[in-house]
């Protein structure tokens, strides 16, 4: 049986990899000023998909089927 | 008098961008996924209704919590927050703490033990079939009209937030939870929950970063906070000696006796939506673990609930207003605090994992609550009352039949709030009746081996009469919430405290009452029911960090801790 947890890998990695690349879209093609969140300069969404990213390849890999985990 | 659900409309808070509708469209897309991937481990009674008993202690005490971390509960804190301060932190620490260590520690052995498929199912073997009845009949009325009125205002909050129309919210949502619980039964809807509970906090969580970031740290919020509001704002216990003393306009006894001794007591321990998770859990220490792991968790969603209404108060340039002032005027409410906080931070993909958070927080709390329907009508009404000697596969498919009706009287119940929108504060004022007087007769039940049948039932329905005319005196005449919640100050928060507090005492005293007069029920008829009768299972020989008292302590210290530095 596929674990619970490697939906939620599965979940966290797609929308990870998703977030991170509209992050990078706008740090090449940033939005006109008054469109723009605030702190904007963070790249929030670059550092905050690359996260995900990484969380969900562990979640992934760790409990892909085929494991005996829970 | 028919009321329309909205006067104004404000023009939508956010719009959504190609990745954004990429994100929501791949939740829809992997939930399903899940439901039909279960479908085919769901064919017997003990699969469909509990999920096969088989969840891990992580498994059972994530979904336990997340269902009940809804999106109405995350928007609506985040709003009470913004309007009451810190004090709003209550209903997570003091609220639900206590009594997730409690139903672990004490209460949990016993419902395991029994090998009951409900709540109202342990009545019946404590007390007998009129309570049985009592509980189970107001609990699936209950909690199919709750689920419709929560879908309804989730429609709403979709359309405000990005313009969806309110029909196209509803039916999609609905359908999506009935395609996947009817498939997979309490298993699929306990993985969901699981996935909502990591999108949750994946989505909310860079709220507070951000926003204690802008705001300068905890110190300068709290001095942005005193200025634009009151200092009494970020203080838990210090301005709760008097009902004026703070903005919420309740004491602490009405916190304490109120709250956490009756309210959450009743809700954590009692209420089938929730207990429905742990029963699933796989043995005796996970059945004990699952609590504590959620109680946990519990500690720090104020992270992402409280916090992003303590710094809307501190950051945001408009100033939000009650909700029946913002349907007259298109003003933002409290409530919008959180998705305002949303669009302020959050650009494209950020966005949509918000949303998708949201969404993902109503679909879960509502699979919660049509599968407790669905287990509590197949085996606390129709198989008692109706049609006892059917097969197992014939309950398992009047599960899924329920199911799917289940859903549709929601929607129902949706459509009749859209018409008649007092009908969602009646039904809302409704639910809170039965809370109360139910942990009454369940605590007495288990703890005291003399409550009898009658008494149980007696107290339970005298319990939930009285609640139910305390609301109806104060509605009828305002002034009467002085002698309710015992102040001329007191607010409607302390109302429903003292509410719960005197129905909880009603339900007590006429239990024992009525107990002392009738005849007890032989000990061995007991076994397994009653504290002092009952062996309770240990959790075997294991090493001290494994054990659950040792992380219920844990968690215990921490919890007193917070409240301290919070004070």
């Amino acid at each position: 049986m596929i674990s619970i947890w490697f939906f939620i890998g599965i979940s966290l990695l797609v929308n990870g990899v998703l977030i991170f690349f509209a992050g990078l879209y706008e740090v090449w093609h940033p939005p006109a000023p008054e469109a723009q969140v605030q702190l904007f300069s963070l790249h929030a969404s670059v550092w905050w998909g690359a996260l995900m990213t990484v969380i969900g390849a562990v979640y992934c890999y760790h409990f892909k089927p085929g494991q005996k985990k829970a | 008098m028919t009321i329309p659900y909205a006067f104004v409309v404000p023009a939508r808070l956010v719009h959504l961008s190609a990745v954004d509708v990429a994100i929501v469209v791949f939740y829809f897309a992997l939930v399903l996924a899940i439901g039909f991937y279960l479908r085919g481990r769901a064919n017997t009674g003990e699969d469909f209704f509990m999920a096969g008993r088989e969840m891990t202690a992580w498994v059972a005490g994530l979904s336990f919590l997340s269902a009940n971390l809804g999106a109405l509960e995350l928007m609506g804190w985040a709003g009470s927050a913004y309007q009451y301060g810190i004090l709003a932190t209550h209903w997570y620490w003091i609220g639900a703490i206590p009594a997730m260590l409690f139903l672990a520690l004490v209460m949990m052995p016993f419902y395991y033990i029994s090998k009951t498929h409900s709540v109202p199912g342990y009545l019946k073997l404590r007390f007998g079939e009129p309570a049985r009845a009592v509980s189970a009949v107001s609990f699936a009325f209950m909690t199919v009209l709750m689920s419709g009125v929560n879908m309804f205002a989730m429609a709403k909050v979709m359309q405000i937030v990005l313009g969806w129309d309110i029909n196209f919210s509803i039916w999609v949502s609905s359908l999506t939870v009935a395609v996947y619980v009817t498939l997979g039964g309490l298993r699929s809807a306990i993985f969901n929950e699981v996935l909502q509970f990591f999108l949750i906090w994946a989505g909310a969580l860079l709220i507070p970063i951000l926003g204690l970031y802008e705001a300068g740290g905890w110190s300068n919020l709290k001095l942005q906070i005193a200025q634009r509001a009151s200092d009494q704002y970020v203080h838990l216990w210090s301005g709760l000696g008097s009902f004026s003393n703070n903005p919420m306009g309740i004491n602490w006894a009405g916190i304490v006796f109120g709250l956490a001794a009756v309210i959450s007591m009743g809700y954590w321990t009692t209420d089938f939506l929730v207990v429905q998770r742990i029963l699933a859990a796989k043995d005796i220490r996970s059945a004990e673990l699952a609590p504590i792991i959620g109680a946990g968790f519990k500690m720090f969603v104020p992270l992402i609930v409280i916090l992003p209404g303590l710094i809307g108060l501190a950051v945001l340039p408009m100033k939000l207003v009650p909700e029946s002032v913002a349907a007259v005027t298109g003003a933002h409410s409290y409530n919008d605090v959180l998705p305002l906080m949303l669009a302020r931070y959050c650009g494209p993909g950020l966005l949509g994992l918000g949303i998708t958070a949201l969404i993902a927080g109503f679909m879960s709390g509502m699979a919660g609550n049509v599968s407790a329907f669905t287990t509590v009508w197949t085996y606390d009404i129709y198989r008692p009352l109706i049609n006892s000697k059917g097969t197992d596969h014939h309950y398992v498919n009047m599960g899924r039949w329920t199911t799917v009706i289940g859903v549709l009287i929601s929607v129902g119940t949706a459509y009749l709030v859209m018409q008649f929108a007092s009908i969602m504060d009646y039904v809302q004022a409704l639910f809170s009746f039965f809370i109360a007087p139910l942990f009454g007769t369940v605590i007495l039940g288990m703890l005291w081996k003399r409550a009898t049948g009658p008494g149980g039932f007696l107290g339970l329905l005298c319990g939930t009469l009285s609640s139910i005319g305390m609301w109806a005196w104060v509605k009828a005449d305002p002034t009467a919430l002085r002698y309710v919640a015992l102040s001329p100050h007191a607010k409607a928060l302390a109302q429903d405290m003292y509410q719960a507090l005197w129905s909880f005492l009603v339900c007590i005293i006429v239990t024992v009452v009525v107990s002392l007069a009738t005849k007890p029920r032989p000990d061995a008829e007991l076994t397994g029911l009653v504290y002092g009768l009952t062996a309770v299972p240990s959790v075997g020989t294991i090493p001290l960090y494994e054990k659950p008292v040792f992380w219920a302590g844990v968690v215990g210290v921490v919890f007193f801790v917070l409240n301290i530095i919070f004070w």
